[in-house]
């Protein structure tokens, strides 16, 4: 099991969820930095993810699309705070229109990654996600999310299944 | 009355421990304020300010029960707030799990 903590706090609209890698922080970052490979995790299996745009540096906005079974498209945008490669990502992330532009009806949400190398290999990530309200956490889940979501935990399922992963 | 949900107020209501106590002792629905308030510490006052926050957040209704008037949990809100964070940590495991798979492809070419 590769995620090794989850904290909601239900007060501060926050859910910090804690994971390790057998990789090195400069591998785990490239997921993160790489638009091929963030696009690949992003969005879940039958609402792939294309980045647009996507440089990671402070300042910059990242535009991206996910794309429906039914050709729906929702667009959506990260506002890139803070970069310290591969230590540190905060982004604040929101919906778009369809032209990329920020959907100010919509809140944004706030991401914040910290990497750090655990020995031995390994790599510790954690995402704290903080919500403006709780409306903002409806909508993010509403974006096409949920029925993705079901298949790709049947498919975690069959990967659990096959046994323990290998240690060390 | 129909109780309009208000998502931030039912969070809020559940953040502090003594508030989430009571929504667990009143799904029974058999206590009222006063029996309640013997289960705690704090004054009848405190407990009754507690399950007023409750009240306004839809997540407990006081009901009438023969002479005396009764707490009761509405488990349905409980559950819109539960749902909403399970829901988006479901949503960040299968985030991580994707992650592995891509850094497991990618070991797995180096190792070859």
């Amino acid at each position: 099991m590769t995620v090794t903590a989850v904290h909601k706090d239900p007060k501060a609209l926050t859910m910090t969820i804690t994971a390790e890698f057998e990789a090195s922080p400069e591998r785990v970052w490239q997921l993160w930095a790489d638009p091929r490979q963030l696009e690949r995790w992003w969005g879940p299996p039958t609402y792939p993810a294309t980045f647009t745009t996507h440089e990671l540096s402070p300042g910059t906005r990242t535009e991206y699309h996910m794309t429906g079974p039914e050709g729906d498209q929702p667009h959506g945008y990260w506002d890139i705070v803070e970069v310290d490669p591969p230590r540190l990502l905060v982004f604040r992330d929101g919906f778009a229109n369809e032209d990329g532009s920020p959907n100010e009806a919509l809140p944004e949400g706030e991401g914040r990654v910290t990497i750090e190398a655990i020995g031995g290999g390994r790599t510790r990530m954690s995402i704290e996600n903080r919500f403006p309200s709780t409306e903002a956490m409806e909508q993010v889940l509403a974006m096409g999310m949920e029925e993705g979501m079901k298949q790709a935990l049947g498919q975690i399922d069959a990967i659990l299944a096959e046994g323990p992963a290998r240690i060390g | 009355m129909p109780v309009i949900f208000d998502h931030d107020r039912i969070f809020a209501a559940l953040a502090d421990p003594t508030r989430r106590d009571i929504v667990r002792r009143a799904i029974d629905g058999q206590e009222g304020v006063a029996e309640l308030a013997e289960h705690y510490s704090m004054s009848f006052a405190a407990v009754q300010k507690h399950v007023a926050i409750l009240e306004r957040a839809g997540l407990v209704t006081k009901r009438r029960r023969g002479r005396r008037k009764v707490v009761h949990t509405n488990v349905g809100a409980i559950r819109i707030a539960q749902n909403l964070l399970d829901r988006y940590q479901d949503l960040w495991h299968a985030r991580i799990d994707r992650m592995t798979e891509i850094i497991n492809e990618t070991s797995e070419e180096a190792d070859r």
